[in-house]
């Protein structure tokens, strides 16, 4: 973090001028890993960044102490700043729960909240399931009956079921059919997703 | 326990021994799990999905996933206008904010031919959507606001978006063409005329679908990447060799030098056959900024530019005698293309279906200032079918036949289109053992004789579609020293488990564990060719490719363990990854001590998709049954119940097929009741650009289901395989069958789709 903290008066302009121009500066950019490239990219674009704040919370068990653009939303930094891609987007505004992870165990939809909200909480995304390599039941349970096809919306139905599991151990169809119908799968594998949750109920 | 079949009234079509033959449904246990030889191998059994743990533990890579360290993010700026020409584009505000890398529009990128006459960017915009400029930026934030500071001058022109009008009052020309996107169609057989005066009864009704929009879950999008003259693409794609041919077409270089990849998909659909302009735009901001570039859209470009299923107006005029014979079906219809050429083509079902002397249909297509109509699931298919099987239901009531009845009269035994035979057609199967699950015969009734305000009605449609796959498609299979094997395709998975079935067919050719082979897809550098993943092709086109590449290692792997043991070829025996000489305790080698004896080490073979048989047609064929609710007072419809019956020839995998059949006919009941692209006549904008006012189905609207697939495991004609493709034929019928079930349940004919709550009421309120 003091990296970004002593670059962050380098306007991204001035920066590229001393470093000789667009290509030697890609060059420069290329070796930097994505997090500190990422925030660099964003803290010195004065024109349009309010500027980046702390932002401290635990994401799958891990302690993350990250800056972050206060515009960004939960699912951004998940994705493009912490570099889980597990959790997919969509429609990016609420509609179709993608983008579904836990936030203190309960399903919410990341694309549709500030990661300045999760300030302090307990984020979990469709990695934080496994362990190590061994899938979690619920994942397993969607693999042993089917319950995808493309596989795109398949971390968000699992993390709401997961979410759906947590409130409900024991859910019923009715409980299931509510608890997933947040979560849009365009390849329709409903009856499969249905079965793969149910499967769960002891 | 046989049923009694009192619905077929008259004894035309089959002895009554011959009905109970075809009607037996496998005893015991489910009904719809049907035993077969193939059972007994892997090939045919439901094995799990090869990639779902990639996909349930958030591994699998998508194209929406692949980053680069340095990589730019670019989006489009697109017309806000549905007709203009753009006057003059200034980039240099835009270009001035930080974090801008490069723009391109049509003053600063050589022409590109697309769309016929038009070009990647052409400054005759026409559609809200059509593309202007593109910016790449070091994220997509600034990307975006860089496409607000790009001024541009229009003259804006007038503009047309419905097609019915365009029709009847003409409108603005934006094509040398004219209004039609192409000739009209005629396709005539016998002759309507004297079809039309020998029938004793005609219907005659005009049907109208809306347009659909395919919104797979992950957005196009392209990220390209150049290391000197060589070009790497990730593209979520449906044919990674279309995509390259598209590329190397449009920048000039050679396919060789360009290298796509798609290992992982998030939908398709129809929706992304072909190379879009964003990837070549991708490739083009790449080469100028020397990044790799991400270009993606989002769910608002979805709705407005990759295309949809075009809307069709169906007028339908059908003769039959008294008995219900057929002797003449005429249609005239047309749709929207859009902006760009395009086919809006419904008229196949009609052609084909059923068997009729006298056939016409006149088939046109019209521009309209809206995006570009795209092939989506079974194109032209749900639409033509709905409208065919409606009115065949109107023609039964008239007639006083029951539905199923009319269908059996009118079996078409040979293809009506090319005179030619089927390779196999066991759709009358279908019809009787699908009629039988369903209880047809107990639940139908008269249309409209169910009382109260909530009515039940039951209702059938049937499908056809050409499913047999065909050349070229070649598959490699590379086995292992240590008996493993590899098997490698230019094809991709959409969902449709691709991955899946070739694993099984390698595991059932080379008689090795499931396990121990490992599928590589997605890749034009290492993949043979394969058609694209569109037109249910991919399984019959690729299953007997894998066969064969399985078999010519075979006979390898016999070949050499001769030449080893110096015994004559055909005493060895291979079983289970064992060669044995029978009668010769002394000749006995596992797969690895094999491959090893014979020294070649890896052993590399490639299968090719032999050429269809000539001189007949492949379809896959099948009937759905739908029972529904009507709540005559609210206008809602609740499906209960679909029962699918279809030939498909075998089963790869039931499993994975019950999945496929259960999507696509999720999809044809959102097609019946819920999807409709919005469009504002006054603006000339689509306003159902989101998940939200795009209706989708959710878990809460999916009925029951059951899928009954009828025994046709020996169609060698179709090819090698036996097998028919599955992708489109569970969509064709849905919406058709439920149409149906809604007239039975209300006697009331809702003519256009989806059927709303407020059109259903309209239908009723008329009827009064």
């Amino acid at each position: 973090m003091d990296d970004s903290e002593s670059t962050k008066k380098v306007s991204r302009r001035s920066f590229l001028k001393t470093a000789g121009g667009t290509a030697l500066g890609s060059t420069l950019l290329a070796s930097l890993p994505p997090a500190v490239k990422d925030s660099f990219a964003e803290e010195t674009n004065d024109e349009l960044s309010p500027g980046t704040v702390p932002l401290t919370f635990r994401v799958n068990g891990e302690r993350k102490w990250l800056k972050v653009d206060p515009r960004d939303t939960l699912l951004h930094v998940l994705r493009n700043q912490i570099g889980l891609t597990g959790t997919k987007m969509t429609c990016n505004r609420g509609q179709c729960g993608a983008c579904t992870v836990l936030l203190d165990g309960e399903a919410v939809y990341s694309c549709h909240m500030l990661a300045l909200d999760a300030e302090g909480r307990d984020v979990t995304t469709v990695e934080g399931l496994l362990a190590g390599e061994a899938l979690h039941p619920i994942q397993q349970a969607f693999v042993d009956h089917d319950g995808l096809q493309c596989g795109f919306c398949t971390s968000g139905q699992i993390m709401a079921a997961q979410g759906l599991l947590n409130r409900y151990p024991n859910p019923t169809r009715d409980q299931v059919l509510e608890g997933m119908s947040g979560n849009l799968c365009r390849c329709s594998a409903y009856p499969n997703i249905l079965k793969s949750v149910l499967s769960m109920a002891k | 326990m046989m049923a009694k079949l009192k619905f077929i009234r008259s004894k035309y079509f089959l002895e009554e021994g011959e009905v109970e033959q075809l009607a037996q449904v496998p005893s015991g246990g489910n009904p719809t799990v049907k035993k077969s030889k193939a059972d007994d191998g892997v090939f045919g059994a439901p094995v799990k999905r090869y990639d779902g743990y990639d996909k349930v533990s958030g591994t699998a890579r998508y194209t929406f996933d692949v980053q680069f360290p340095d990589m730019l993010h670019a989006r489009t700026l697109r017309s806000p206008h549905p007709h203009a020409k753009i006057l003059s584009i200034d980039t240099s505000r835009a270009e001035a904010l930080p974090g801008v890398e490069a723009i391109i529009h049509h003053g600063n990128v050589p022409e590109i031919p697309w769309y016929g006459n038009s070009r990647l960017f052409d400054p005759h915009l026409r559609y809200v959507g059509d593309e202007i400029a593109v910016v790449a930026a070091v994220d997509e934030r600034t990307a975006d606001e860089a496409l607000k500071l790009i001024d541009v001058e229009y003259e804006v022109l007038p503009f047309a978006v419905d097609a019915e009008k365009v029709l009847e009052k003409g409108a603005p020309v934006f094509h040398e063409s004219g209004v039609l996107a192409y000739n009209p169609w005629i396709y005539e057989r016998g002759s309507v005329l004297e079809g039309f005066k020998e029938a004793e009864v005609i219907v005659e009704e005009t049907f109208r679908t809306q347009v659909a929009v395919h919104n797979p879950t992950e957005a196009h999008i392209s990220v390209a990447k150049w290391d000197g003259d060589r070009l790497t693409v990730w593209d979520s794609t449906q044919g990674i060799y279309s995509v390259q041919e598209r590329i190397s077409e449009a920048l000039r270089i050679p396919a060789s030098s360009v290298q796509v990849f798609c290992p992982t998909m998030g939908g398709g659909f129809g929706s992304k056959l072909e190379g879009g302009k964003y990837t070549v735009m991708a490739a083009l901001l790449a080469q100028r900024t020397g990044h790799p570039v991400r270009l993606g859209m989002d769910r608002k470009e979805m709705n407005l530019v990759v295309g949809n299923r075009p809307n069709s107006v169906q007028k339908l005029r059908v003769g039959a005698k008294r008995d219900g014979t057929l002797t003449a079906m005429e249609l005239t219809a047309f749709g929207t293309n859009g902006a760009y050429p395009g086919w809006a083509g419904c008229n196949f079902p009609l052609i084909g279906t059923y068997k009729c002397p006298n056939v016409k249909t006149d088939m046109s297509s019209v521009y309209t200032n809206l995006g570009r109509s795209r092939p989506f699931r079974a194109p032209g298919r749900p639409q033509g079918t709905f409208a065919m099987d409606s009115i065949l239901d109107d023609l039964a009531a008239k007639l006083e036949i029951d539905p199923l009845e009319l269908r059996l009269k009118n079996y078409a035994e040979i293809d009506q289109y090319s005179n030619q035979p089927y390779t196999s057609k066991k759709l009358r199967e279908a019809y009787l053992q699908g009629a039988k699950q369903f209880g047809w015969t107990e639940k139908w009734r008269p249309a409209g004789t169910d009382s109260g305000p909530v009515k039940r009605g039951v209702g059938l449609a049937s499908q056809i579609w050409s499913g047999g796959g065909g050349p070229p498609a070649g598959v490699t299979v590379k086995l292992n020293v240590d008996g493993s094997a590899d098997v490698i395709a230019g094809s991709q998975d959409l969902g449709t488990g691709t991955y899946t079935f070739l694993s099984q067919v390698v595991a059932e050719g080379l008689d090795i564990p499931v396990e121990n082979i490992r599928v590589i897809l997605g890749d034009t550098a290492t993949g043979p060719k394969c058609p694209v993943s569109g037109g249910s092709l991919t399984a019959p086109s690729l299953s007997p490719a894998a066969w064969d590449a399985a078999n010519q290692i075979r006979e390898v792997l016999l070949d050499g363990a001769a030449a080893v043991w110096e015994v004559d070829k055909k005493r060895i025996a291979y079983s289970k990854g064992l060669f044995t000489v029978p009668e010769d305790d002394t000749k006995r080698a596992t797969l690895p001590e094999m491959i090893d004896a014979i020294g070649m080490g890896t052993i590399v073979r490639t299968g090719y998709r032999a050429k269809n048989v000539e001189g007949y047609t492949a379809q896959s064929f099948g009937v759905q049954f739908a029972e529904v609710e009507v709540d005559t007072r609210t206008g809602k419809i609740r499906v209960l119940k679909i029962l699918a019956a279809h030939d498909i020839g075998r089963t790869l995998n039931r499993r994975l097929l019950e999945n496929q059949f259960h999507g696509g006919i999720i999809q044809g009941l959102s097609f019946a009741l819920m999807e409709e692209r919005i469009v504002d006549e006054e603006s000339g904008r689509v306003l159902s650009t989101n998940l939200h006012d795009y209706k989708l189905p959710t878990i809460k609207d999916v009925p029951e289901i059951e899928v009954l697939i009828v025994e046709n495991d020996n169609d060698t004609k179709v090819n090698s395989m036996s097998v028919k493709g599955i992708g489109e034929p569970p969509i064709i019928p849905t919406a058709g069958a439920i149409a149906n079930a809604v007239f039975n349940a209300t006697g009331v004919r809702v003519k256009e789709l989806p059927m709303t709550p407020d059109r259903v009421l309209m239908a009723l309120l008329s009827e009064v």
